[in-house]
């Protein structure tokens, strides 16, 4: 081969020039950049690292606290810049590394440290503190500031969780400007000026956020602590795993920490098609919960009506002889599994064979709070493609509530233009005040509100500028699913290039579906056990009667189940009704996968031993199965998750080199074909004197993780029943006060609260709030639930 | 006719008066005798011509800007991006450098001056939308120019179809709350939109490309605008026959300190000089006591000192920046021979050291250490590494050499005007200009109050 053809060949190879590359140079070194990039960034790339304190990749650089400066060949000589906030350019050079560029580090450095207190010995940020460590490598090692420092009460409560010292606080503006503008919980700000800057809150306003954990992550030093962690550990002390969260389905990548064997801290990685570094409080300081002393230890079998500990052999055999028995008297039909939407894909598989090789498809991981598993079958979108669609449809949840990182996704899609919101629901929710269209609907009228929103010309015209993705959820427990899923096919039907983003909220229940355990509807065989038709019912990590919206089915179908089994790691009130209670292990305590809302398969990380004698769900299945003689032919979390990836359509991509190789998760395969067209059902006309129940989650509630966390189990509101102030005044009870809500079958006494997000002729009531009682007045055969109001 | 009492030591003399010529009348300040005076005059004869011929005729005049940057205004507004409105000016009536008090004698007794300026600047430049911002401790003037708004908006000179022809601007008025960092373009316009008063991270430099509420604005200074109905009424032509080439018109200055009459004179631009100035009969009329002079700020309470050497120098940007200094705001303070330097210093930087705005870290942690630094000296308990320090100091700040005047004395040859920053905007380095000028200058004052003290070396080599 000649030159010429090697010259000829290598042209051709070549990628087409990059419009958007910029070629500059960092100290001698060239450097290829995208136009727009900021030069810190690109510095970090080639490897010169230039120190920080304000800059934050994720939010809109401010140039504050000027550590970044820079030299760049100007045509006046070399200028001193901020790096955070100069692009580079073409042919530009930057220089890190001169004594004027050392001096002015050194000099910035010094002046932050001058009013810093030295009480890094007792901060909780000492060992992996930017000030620290940048005072080390860039500082001039020593401080000349003589004069007394300026001095603050320290530390002083900003919310119920998060504490400020603002004699530590450089003022760099990172807390501030997360609140502001990603939070969009703008309730921290800087107060007075000049040498008294104070970062502070609005009198008589707590900084109430649910994302407020993420300011004490990305403090640069210790003035934000957050009271889970405060004084817990040292932070060499800690050893940590990156793993995935499962608190909600969107699936952060996190980093388990613990410290002798005991989890202390989880902090957000930064997973750019997820969470982008950010976590919710629930997600974050709910750890509290692994640790937690109501953790179930021992498996528990009722002798007398009372629950005695035993051993594994003997609670296993005695599960066993309970499912053969089932099998005998009333055949595959009358055994039943329930749950397996918390644990990890393996656990679902697992439970899935199982459930199978005995015979039995009354199989659901929900729990008549979610849509059928068809929403799946239609042509899917990633959270990186609704956070970049020129339309995003929301039919359903309060994101906000259900799923925060995805809100923040969605929020910054407004908030940067990309994307124009159009919201349906029957009560407005924490993103109505970014969508572009909030259509208002009572119970049930959903597919009308699409009808009509989605052929005005406005939105016609919007919805032909570019993708559409469809976020669908379910958004009311208190009316049956299928009017949000004709309600979505209607949507496709009007905009049939639209992909849907399914938001079901559980942590696995995406994977728990793929792995098999949907063949059933937990309605059914809730029905089922209510009229005697279940023998043996299995909860996989599954509390029916404080998750199962119609409360009056489950405490029936759990009466009607002569013998249950609860597999989970805490006491919950289903698990009382059982006859043998097997300890489950809990997050972080076991190695596995698992599957987020958009089906993206992560993995799970172990980190701390199990509590007790506690063991995963898939181990437990594994066992069962020996004792009835089925071989599942398993022996490890490696073996189930082989055997899932191979046998189950949908995990074909996934495989230990992909996951090993994309940290950020493997997308599942989509399964299926767009689904039928549902037919509307009709809904019965509401009586003059009652409201249409509106039932949906609050973040923080009655389930077992925030309720077994100290810092988080005060943040649930409580139960009560929420109006239009309009409504309010007609019912004329004063708000506050207690009234009766009288539905189909029963009626409950609770508070009653205004709330001008409540939509007129509608009653909201947050679901499974301590003390609540809305299940009561929930029937899950109805279309939809009225209340009738009466003052007492 | 009586002077007025709050114009102390203002004598006209025979020098041309482009922008106090009413400031002889008790009732300036009302339409009635604007309008004798020939009020709203050149407002009339804008209008008679196109936008872009009054914009030819500012430009021409080379009026420079008198808020300190001097920057010419036909120049500035012809920044604005074609085709995006609306696009706004903003008055800059937050004078707050120390030391000056011109705009607010201008907006006091001559209110629809400023008004009529402000229409021919919107007229020419094609604003929608006036901003006038007043300095909220400004009581009088908001009041004068309030009263002067509605009369003017009464007689139609404000509003929709101004004098019969079919140009409208309206004119909104707003009262600052009392920072002095707000006197900067784009913290005032931070203010304006109702944000805390901080400066905008440049760039982009100019306001002009995206001001108030993103919108293409124009800000100027209350005396800029006090020149145009003058200078559309007499032409760019008879503008620039007064004063220089470069420094074409009369300017305002305020003197105060240690002068026999301090007080606030229109002086011609560029020929002026610090001396005339100073020892004039029609100005300042020397030192007071006959004292001696010791040092005197050319430009506003941030422009580095200059000493007796420089008195000669005239009232033109492009003497003093070489000098070392600026002509900034326009006010001149004077210092004589009993002045206690360290502590002339002292108030200065502690004023700069107060009104940070506490967003970049230099001026904040750097203002108020200087600040510490220099009243330990006062108060006697001083070390000589302090001296030094307040440099180090300084050097964060503002990296490199600072500006300073030349002296024979002292054998230092000038370092001109501008100074490089680490700062956003310029309030760091005013608290450093006067301790830099002071420790130049005069080291032997502070060294005199300062103990000499070994100092152990804590890390590094012991020269």
């Amino acid at each position: 081969m000649t030159s010429t053809e090697t010259n000829v060949t290598s042209d051709e190879n070549q990628p087409p020039v990059d419009p958007n590359a910029v070629t500059m140079s960092i100290n001698g070194r060239s450097v290829v950049a995208r136009k727009g990039e900021l030069i810190i960034a690109a510095a970090d790339r080639s490897g010169d690292y230039i120190p920080r304190f304000c800059y934050h990749p994720r939010m809109s650089p401010v140039g504050m606290c000027r550590q970044c400066l820079v030299e760049v060949e100007g045509p006046r000589g070399p200028m001193m810049v901020v790096s955070c906030m100069t692009p580079v350019a073409d042919g530009q050079v930057v220089r890190t590394d001169t004594p004027q560029v050392k001096r002015a580090h050194e000099g910035i450095l010094e002046l932050l440290l001058a009013n810093h207190p030295l009480d890094c010995p007792v901060c909780d940020k000492g060992g992996e503190c930017p000030l620290q460590d940048q005072a080390f490598s860039h500082g001039p090692g020593e401080s000349r500031f003589v004069e007394e420092k300026r001095h603050y009460e320290k530390p002083i409560p900003i919310s119920d969780i998060v504490l400020l010292d603002r004699e530590r606080c450089i003022l760099c503006d990172r807390c501030t400007r997360f609140a502001d503008e990603v939070a969009g919980d703008a309730l921290i700000h800087f107060t007075s000026r000049g040498n008294n800057t104070q970062v502070l809150t609005f009198p008589d306003e707590p900084f109430s956020s649910y994302f407020s954990g993420n300011t004490v992550q990305i403090c640069p030093v210790g003035a934000l602590t957050a009271k889970p962690y405060r004084f817990k550990a040292r932070p060499w002390d800690l050893e940590k795993v990156e793993s995935t969260c499962t608190t909600c389905s969107v699936g952060c990548r996190i980093t388990v920490e613990s410290s002798r064997d005991e989890l202390l801290r989880y902090q957000g990685v930064d997973s750019d098609p997820v969470n982008w570094s950010w976590l919710c409080d629930k997600g974050r300081f709910n750890f509290e919960a692994v640790a937690s002393d109501a953790r179930l230890e021992q498996p528990l079998i009722k002798r007398d009506g009372k629950f005695v500990e035993t051993d594994w052999s003997s609670a296993l055999r005695a599960t066993a002889e309970l499912v053969s028995s089932a099998l005998r008297d009333g055949g595959a039909g009358s055994v039943a599994i329930l749950g397996g939407a918390r644990s990890t894909n393996e656990d679902a598989y697992a439970w899935s064979r199982l459930a199978r090789a005995l015979g039995t498809s009354n199989v659901d991981a929900q729990l008549g709070d979610g849509l059928p598993s068809t929403v799946y079958a239609y042509p899917q979108a990633t959270i990186d493609e609704a956070a970049n669609a020129s339309t995003v449809i929301v039919l359903g949840p309060d994101l906000k509530e259900e799923l925060p990182v995805l809100h923040l996704r969605l929020r910054d899609a407004s908030e940067k233009k990309r994307s124009k919101i159009v919201e349906f629901g029957s009560k407005e929710s924490g993103l109505t005040r970014y969508a572009w269209k909030h259509t208002g609907h009572e119970p049930g009228q959903q597919v009308a509100a699409v009808r009509s929103t989605l052929t005005e010309t406005a939105v016609v015209s919007q919805l032909g500028k570019g993708s559409v993705v469809v976020v669908v959820g379910r958004g009311n427990l208190a009316e049956s699913p299928e009017f949000t899923m004709s309600a979505l096919a209607a949507v496709m039907e009007l905009v049939p290039n639209a992909k849907v983003l399914p938001v079901l909220r559980r942590g696995n229940v995406r994977g728990a579906l793929s792995a098999g355990l949907g063949s059933g509807s937990a309605v059914d065989i809730l029905e089922r056990a209510a009229a005697g038709k279940i023998n043996c019912l299995v909860l996989v990590g599954a509390d029916p009667l404080a998750d199962f919206p119609d409360a009056d089915l489950a405490r029936r179908a759990l009466t009607g189940v002569p013998n249950i089994v609860s597999l989970d790691t805490f006491m919950t009130t289903s698990s009382s009704q059982a006859q043998i209670v097997l300890p489950a292990a809990a997050f972080g305590e076991k190695d596995g996968t698992t599957t987020n809302l958009e089906g993206r398969v992560s993995q799970l990380s172990r980190k701390v031993t199990t509590r007790g004698t506690s063991r995963p769900d898939w181990m437990v299945a594994v066992e069962l199965a020996d004792l009835l003689d089925v071989d599942l032919g398993v022996g490890s979390v490696h073996d189930v998750f082989e055997q899932m990836v191979s046998t189950q359509s949908a995990f074909r991509p996934i495989d230990r080199a992909a996951l090993k190789s994309s940290p950020d998760g493997v997308l599942l395969a989509h399964v299926g074909s767009a689904p039928i067209a549902s037919p509307v059902p009709d809904v019965p006309e509401r009586a003059g004197f009652s409201y249409r129940l509106v039932v949906s989650r609050k973040l923080y509630d009655a389930g077992q993780n925030v309720a077994n966390s100290p810092s988080l189990a005060l943040l649930a509101p409580g139960a009560a029943i929420y109006l239009h102030p309009l409504d309010l005044d007609r019912l004329g009870a004063p708000a506050g006060s207690n009234v009766k809500a009288i539905g189909a079958r029963t009626s409950v006494v609770m508070r009653v609260e205004a709330d001008a997000t409540v939509h007129r002729g509608t009653a909201w009531v947050p679901f499974n709030q301590p003390g609540g009682k809305v299940g009561e007045l929930i029937d899950a055969s109805a279309l939809v639930n009225d209340v009738r109001l009466e003052n007492l | 006719m009586t002077s007025y009492p709050h114009a102390p030591g203002f004598i006209t003399g025979d020098r041309p008066q482009i922008v106090t010529s009413r400031f002889q009348y008790d009732d300036s300040f009302f339409l009635e005798r604007y309008l004798a005076t020939g009020g709203y005059q050149g407002l009339k004869k804008a209008l008679g011509r196109t936008p872009s011929d009054v914009h030819d005729e500012v430009k021409n005049a080379t009026v420079l800007g008198r808020g300190g940057a001097g920057f010419p205004a036909g120049t500035k507004w012809g920044l604005t991006p074609q085709g995006k409105w609306p696009r706004y000016l903003v008055v800059n009536g937050d004078e707050s450098e120390p030391g000056t008090y011109k705009d607010r004698l201008l907006m006091e007794r001559d209110p629809h001056q400023l008004i009529e300026g402000c229409l021919i600047a919107c007229y020419a430049a094609g604003l929608s939308q006036c901003f006038l911002y007043i300095r909220g401790e400004m009581a009088v003037a908001q009041e004068r120019v309030a009263t002067a708004l509605n009369e003017a908006y009464a007689a139609g000179y404000v509003g929709k179809n101004i004098m019969g022809s079919r140009f409208s601007v309206d004119i909104v008025l707003h009262w600052g709350a009392g920072a002095y960092v707000v006197g900067e373009e784009t913290a005032l316009i931070e203010s304006l939109e109702g944000n805390r008063g901080m400066p905008r991270l440049k760039p982009p430099y100019f306001p002009a490309a995206i001001g108030l509420y993103g919108q293409p604005t124009i800000v100027n200074n209350v005396e800029t605008l006090a020149n145009l109905p003058w200078l559309l009424v007499n032409g760019a032509e008879a503008y620039t026959a007064i004063g220089t080439k470069t420094s074409p018109g009369t300017r305002m200055v305020a003197v105060s300190g240690h002068v026999k009459r301090p007080g606030v004179y229109e002086i011609i631009n560029g020929t002026t000089t610090f001396r005339d100035l100073l020892y004039g009969d029609d100005f300042c009329q020397g030192i007071r006591n006959d004292n001696q002079l010791k040092a005197f700020v050319p430009g506003g309470g941030s422009a580095p000192w200059f000493t007796p050497e420089q008195l000669d120098l005239p009232f033109e940007a492009s003497q003093v920046g070489p000098a070392g200094s600026m002509l900034g705001s326009g006010a001149v303070m004077v210092m004589d021979h009993t002045t206690d330097i360290p502590r002339a210093a002292l108030t200065l930087t502690r004023f700069y050291a107060h009104e940070s705005c506490g967003k970049c870290t230099p001026c904040r942690e750097g203002g108020t250490w200087l600040e510490r630094i220099l009243s330990r000296i006062v108060d006697g308990k001083g070390t000589d590494a302090d001296l030094d320090q307040l440099l180090e100091v300084g050097e964060s700040i503002c990296p490199g050499a600072f500006p300073h005047a030349s002296s024979t004395e002292l054998g230092l040859s000038a370092v001109p005007f501008p100074y490089r920053m680490n700062t956003i905007c310029f309030v760091g380095p005013s608290a450093y200009a006067p301790v830099h000028s002071a420790l130049t200058l005069f080291r032997s004052e502070f060294e005199a109050r300062v103990t000499k003290r070994t100092r152990i070396p804590v890390s590094g080599s012991v020269s």
